[in-house]
């Protein structure tokens, strides 16, 4: 089937002719119908109007996308009530580009609503589940397309990654997710939660495709301003067999109490196996590490309530059509009623805090504040990356916890993401890959940091390591 | 008990880009609504404002041409509050970093200097506008205007009377006109003018309680606006009243202000930098670039026109109030040696035209030496004044050259202006009614007046002259009765 293959084994067997961008489609329409009942990783399922361009590079591979990221003429929601029809009149930058390159754009995948949240259950259209576990979540808040990808009812997807969205869930399903540099991908077009922490970036089944995609999105874009105009490089080509001279750290501060032991075996497993294939390692300090999770919810609920503050039933998306605009106080009514109803339980909670740490007194306290602890966590990495090339991490805290176990607690919802939230705060680069399986078969991930715009460190560890080690190649037995 | 007034004003002016200040919409003033718009200053979801380079080398011309200090890092700060008319409920502004700190303008108070500082100048983008339908049917907005480059100058509380008031927004469009970076045209709203106002006993340090002028139109209106708030605030006070901190709307036909809320209310704007666009440097080459650029401008040009052309005070006064004009005059003055004269030209007759027509000296197929050339045949009695003048309004409406006018209407239509002028007389002085009549504002009276002289002219005459030449005569003349 064709639908399990990688994007780069499609190219290949379609340049050989051995498969046909028809039989990829029709393969994935039927996984599609299979799977999808359970998995619900799709919030707008593919359309079958849509067709590519005619263009070797990705010869008419699909590819879905999350659905905070705008494709002209297709939904682009956020999974939000509040933007219920609201269909994009233009394509993202990166969808531009992919286009350029003869990709399909394939489905709207599923995610948290506005992409708050760590497990893909705020979405107005139900949770995601996870392929390996139907009980539990594929984390969040890019669940929807990790979900995708490892049930195979995609090729490969772009998410969004604001504290750790796409690595995440790449890491409780079994996928390969990179956050690449802030500035490397252009954000037009992709609708804002934290403005100075938003990536797009790919995920993949394996570490070949991801740099393929990146090669495919990055780079420069007059309509961003904070696209940096720096060079990009071929990402596939920085592949090696093994990782003679690579230097590798270990910071401490993430190995400590909250650490699940099986995530923390698997990690000191893998870093033994690139040991092997030649990368040194040390242990170095983050001292700045514990601020991380209270930097970003300062900060990034900051921005996110100026940046939802726009969906208000004026010009699109819900409004709540019982109450009135022309006079004042209709007018307030209309915000009132169509906020109220049209955002989840999450991003009012978000919004809410956001408006706090940035009202009058308490600016400096919260705001002002979040931004200089955010510089220091930033110095620590340049510190580290003056004599390393990649920082190890475990991804996420835990494996894949259930459905509606941390939906009551916020609390432990957000330090889901203690671990990916620096490298958002610090402008990093950052890539997860499957590592290992707990007892119970779910899938463990981990992540590799590197120094702004070195994102071929990261994939050439990365690709080293999933050259020796299977883990990238199980599936889940979705009971079919 | 005397009080002294006390009097802040805070400008907008729409910037003269031919895009908006954060995206590539065209600016054009009264087009159909919604039509210039984009996902950028509709505040579409995903989309992201890139800054107009045009926009902030315009803002820091008017920071250096209002003595600010230039500022090495500018940034952009999101305004935080609710309204249909701003799309994404955040206008972008500038907070603390902004273009310009610490500047001045000059004004003039019986013939004594006055600076009255300039407190800050910053870049913002400018909202919808709001049309409200019939009673209970709908509001509409227009985004055409949303995301026009708007410079915000916010001046101390230096000023101490309406006419200051008067004179400093005068001198302060002037600058800005000079530098060309916009209309400043407050009845297309392309300047918009708010004002704070407080009194205090004479003497007292202590600032009194500040009200909020909105809704003010024009100039006269402002300044009208403020005496009206100055007489009611010493009412209030003298009659052991205190006033409330309030916003007050001029009402223009009413001529008297009305509250329109209480300052209880104030927003929290909740400002931070906005996370779209990135702090700026602005290089010393730049803002060097940009300070070679300035021209002189009217607090320069009048002492030298005095100097150096012989202008009264009072003409130098008058023509710097049109940089456009000055530039004619100067050009004019290099081929020609007496400028007096031609500043009696471009003030009359010029100018006459230019009104007539309504245009602006630069719209006119004129050049400084044609202008030249024509006094100089007046000077030499080739032709007499109100021939010139014909020759003047039939080259510029023909877009000919004045010899080949006087070439081509030389024999009959100029000689016979000689002529025409005969008719006129005449016409006028047969027919005192007619004239009384036009006067008195009849201006029907004056076809009758025309028909005269054509019937006086066999025919021969222009009647399109015949009118001019007929109000001209009835304007300049005191024996009719005007002026």
């Amino acid at each position: 089937m064709l639908n399990t293959k990688t994007a780069h084994e499609l190219l290949d067997l379609i340049k050989a002719g051995k498969a046909s961008r028809d039989k990829i489609l029709s393969d994935l329409k039927s996984r599609i119908d299979k799977v999808e009942p359970k998995v619900k990783a799709y919030a707008h399922l593919p359309k079958e109007t849509d067709s590519a361009k005619q263009d070797s590079l990705l010869n008419g591979i699909p590819i879905a996308i999350k659905d905070n990221i705008c494709t002209k003429g297709q939904f682009a929601t956020c999974a939000s009530r509040i933007l219920e029809n609201f269909s994009a009149p233009y394509d993202a930058t990166v969808i531009k580009k992919l286009k350029e390159k003869g990709a399909l754009i394939f489905g709207k995948t599923n995610m948290d609503e506005f992409a708050f949240g760590s497990s893909c259950e705020t979405s107005c259209y139900g949770p995601t589940r996870n392929p390996w576990d139907l009980e539990r979540v594929p984390g969040g808040s890019s669940g929807g397309s990790a979900a995708a990808v490892a049930a195979d009812e995609a090729i490969w997807a772009l998410g969004s990654d604001t504290g750790g969205s796409i690595r995440q869930p790449a890491a409780l399903c079994a996928v390969v997710g990179l956050k690449p540099t802030y500035g490397r991908v252009s954000r037009y077009g992709l609708i804002a939660f934290a403005s100075s922490l938003d990536q797009i970036g790919p995920i993949t089944k394996d570490v070949h495709d991801a740099a393929l995609l990146l090669n495919v999105i990055s780079g420069h874009d007059e309509k961003d301003s904070t696209c940096a105009d720096i060079p990009t490089v071929d990402y596939t080509s920085c592949f090696t067999k093994d990782l003679k001279g690579v230097k590798i750290a270990i910071p401490k501060e993430y190995f400590i109490k909250g650490l699940d032991k099986e995530v923390e075996d698997s990690v000191k497993q893998a870093k033994a196996v690139l040991e092997k294939l030649g990368a040194t390692f040390k242990e170095v300090s983050l001292p700045h590490t514990k601020y991380a999770v209270s930097v970003y919810y300062i900060i990034a609920t900051a921005e996110a309530s100026s940046n939802l503050a726009r969906f208000d039933g004026v010009q699109y998306g819900f409004r709540d059509k019982s109450s009135g605009s022309d006079e004042s106080g209709q007018l307030i009514s209309m915000y009132k009623q169509t906020r109220g109803k049209g955002f989840g339980l999450e991003a009012k909670r978000r919004i809410i805090l956001g408006t706090y740490v940035l009202s009058s007194g308490y600016y400096d306290a919260y705001y002002l504040r979040a931004l200089k602890v955010r510089t220091l966590i930033k110095n620590d990495f340049d510190k580290v990356f003056k004599d390393f090339d990649c920082v190890l991490t475990p991804t996420s805290p835990t494996a894949a916890f259930k459905v509606g176990e941390r939906l009551e607690n916020p609390l432990s919802m957000y330090l889901s993401d203690i671990y990916t939230i620096s490298a958002n705060l610090a402008g990093i680069p950052a890539i997860s890959i499957p590592c290992g399986f707990t007892k119970n078969k779910l899938p463990i991930g981990l992540q590799l940091l590197s120094a702004p715009f070195k994102e071929e460190n990261l994939f050439r560890s990365a690709y080293a390591f999933e050259q020796n080690t299977p883990w990238h190649k199980m599936k889940p037995d979705l009971n079919i | 008990m005397k009080f002294e007034t006390v009097i802040g004003l805070e400008v907008h002016v729409h910037l003269k880009t031919k895009t908006k200040a954060f995206c590539g919409c065209s600016t054009e003033f009264g087009s159909e609504p919604n039509t210039q718009t984009c996902p950028v200053c509709l505040g579409l979801p995903g989309s992201l404002p890139v800054l107009n380079a045009k926009a902030l080398e315009y803002a820091v011309k008017v920071a250096l041409a209002l003595d600010c200090k230039p500022q090495e890092f500018i940034k952009f700060d999101r305004k935080n509050y609710f309204y249909p008319d701003l799309p994404k409920n955040y206008q972008i502004s500038q907070y603390d970093m902004p273009v310009g700190l610490d500047g001045f303008v000059s004004i003039d108070i019986d013939n004594v200097e006055k600076k009255i500082r300039v407190k800050r100048v910053h870049l913002e983008e400018d909202a919808g506008k709001l049309i409200h339908k019939q009673e209970g049917s709908a509001s509409l907005v227009d985004y055409n205007r949303c995301g026009i480059a708007l410079l915000e100058i916010v001046s101390e509380p230096d000023i101490n009377s309406p006419s200051e008031a008067f004179e400093y927004l005068k001198n302060l469009k002037l600058i800005i006109q000079y530098l060309g970076v916009s209309d400043c045209d407050m009845e297309k709203g392309s300047l918009r003018c708010d004002a704070n106002i407080s009194l205090r006993p004479k003497g007292k340090k202590q600032l009194g309680t500040k009200i909020e002028l909105k809704n003010m139109n024009s100039f006269k209106g402002v300044r009208d606006a403020l005496e009206y708030e100055v007489k009611r605030q010493e009412d209030v006070l003298s009659q052991g009243g205190s006033i409330t901190q309030e916003t007050r709307l001029w009402d223009e036909d009413k001529q008297l202000t009305f509250s329109m809320r209480s300052k209880e209310e104030a927003h929290d704007y909740r400002y931070f930098p906005d996370p779209d666009l990135v702090p700026f440097t602005l290089s010393r080459e730049f803002i060097a670039g940009i300070r070679k650029e300035l021209p002189e401008f009217p607090k320069d040009r009048i002492p030298r026109y005095i100097r150096e052309f012989g202008l009264t005070q009072k003409e130098a006064d008058i023509i710097v109030q049109d940089k456009d004009m000055c530039v004619f005059f100067e050009g004019c003055a290099a081929v020609y040696t007496q400028p007096r004269k031609i500043y009696n030209w471009l003030t009359g007759v010029v100018l006459a035209y230019m009104n007539d027509r309504k245009k602006n000296i630069t719209q006119l197929d004129l050049k400084p030496q044609a202008l030249a050339k024509l006094i100089q045949y007046v000077e030499e009695g080739r032709l007499s004044n109100l021939a010139a003048k014909d020759v003047l309004f039939y080259a510029l409406d023909e877009k000919k050259d004045i010899d080949s006018v006087i070439k081509e209407k030389g024999a009959t239509q100029v000689s016979g202006s000689k002529d025409l002028e005969k008719f006129v007389e005449a016409a006028l002085k047969d027919n005192p009614k007619s004239v009384k009549d036009f006067l008195a504002g009849k201006e029907n009276a004056i076809m009758f007046l025309v028909g005269q002289v054509m019937k006086l002219s066999k025919g021969k005459a222009n009647p399109k002259v015949v009118k001019e030449i007929i109000i001209g005569r009835l304007s300049e003349d005191t024996t009719y009765g005007i002026k």
